[in-house]
């Protein structure tokens, strides 16, 4: 094969990872919404906590990304 | 018209400074746009304040809200002694926010879409944590690997992959500013030149036609300047949980 066609095909499959990620976000931030539904009053204090999941999940997305950016620009 | 989406990323250089070896140091817009984000910052909040009102006028309840809402931050995530890193996480927040928004403002340029940028901002956050971390508790720093309450058996997998989170923070952290502000930039970019394609390649019925895109375009913008504002709210929240970790080792999150 080709290799930058390889490359390209690579990059493509990392970019898949980030379904994951997505799906993660959507789940912490859904059951945030819920929660904060059942018990406003204390919604507020969970903020924190909330952005915390948020950007350890989202982390294992953006490293799938990088992946993809280094198969395209870097190597 | 073609779309060449990566263009607007382009750093220019306007003239030389000095020449250090091989490495050229050279005053670009990327400089220019963040000495202008600091005078705009800087000068903004001196003006505002000046007034010294007791009770505050709007553009000083400007300034007094954000200054309540990063303490607030810091307050909640990393306790009352985390204030003393009030100067730089402020600073880092006021940054980020208006090189974010500046950003937005079409033609002009995007320094947070650049990784060099955001890794240094992440490289201070990290080595301030160890810095302190280990200057304050001296061993007792190298707690945060260790949690309490996890069975022995599952000790050490638990502190080696403590260890791994712990050093692919300012990866993460910086990546994932740079991701978010390049991501949304070229999907703008892409969509705007959807406009461009269109009138030129249809004629009147492309003009038409052309309304979709530009609807999209101003959605879009109307979500980046949401995002601009959530990763600057994102990067400074994430900064005082890891200084929480170096002024708390062992307890937090």
């Amino acid at each position: 094969m080709d290799p930058m066609a390889a490359k390209y095909i690579g990059a493509g499959i990392a970019c898949i990872g980030m379904g994951g990620a997505g799906v993660g976000v959507g789940t912490i931030f859904g059951h945030y919404l819920a929660a904060a539904l059942r018990n406003p009053s204390a919604a507020q204090g969970q903020f924190g906590n909330l952005i915390f999941g948020f950007a350890v999940t989202e982390a294992l997305g953006i490293f799938s990304l990088l992946i993809a950016l280094l198969l395209l620009f870097a190597l | 018209m073609a779309i060449d989406p990566i263009h607007q990323f382009e750093i220019k250089k306007f003239f030389t400074i000095g020449q250090f070896g091989p490495l050229e140091l050279a005053f670009t817009n990327s400089a220019a746009f963040m000495f202008g984000a600091v005078a705009l910052i800087v000068g903004g909040l001196v003006l505002v304040t000046a007034g010294r009102g007791l009770v505050p006028g709007r553009m000083q309840s400007v300034a007094e809200v954000t200054y309540e809402f990063v303490g607030d931050m810091i307050r909640q995530t990393a306790g009352e002694d985390g204030m003393r890193f009030f100067p730089l996480v402020f600073t880092l927040f006021s940054f980020i926010l208006v090189l974010n928004m500046l950003g937005l403002i079409p033609g002009f340029f995007t320094v947070t879409s650049q990784i060099v940028v955001t890794a240094a901002l992440a490289l201070i956050v990290f080595v301030t944590v160890i810095g302190y971390g280990i200057w304050k508790n001296g061993f007792r720093f190298f707690r945060i690997f260790v949690p309490s309450g996890v069975p022995i058996y599952i000790l050490p997998l638990v502190t080696l992959i403590e260890i791994i989170s712990f050093l692919s923070r300012p990866l993460s952290h910086s990546v994932r500013l740079f991701a978010n502000m390049l991501a949304g930039h070229i999907t703008l970019e892409v969509f705007a030149g959807f406009i461009g394609l269109l009138a030129t390649g249809l004629g009147i019925f492309g003009f038409v036609v052309g309304i979709l895109p530009l609807g999209m375009t101003v959605a879009l913008m109307a979500l980046e300047l949401l995002v601009a504002f959530l990763q600057a709210y994102v990067f400074t929240m994430l900064t005082c949980i890891y200084l929480n970790d170096a002024l708390h080792p062992g307890h937090g999150h």
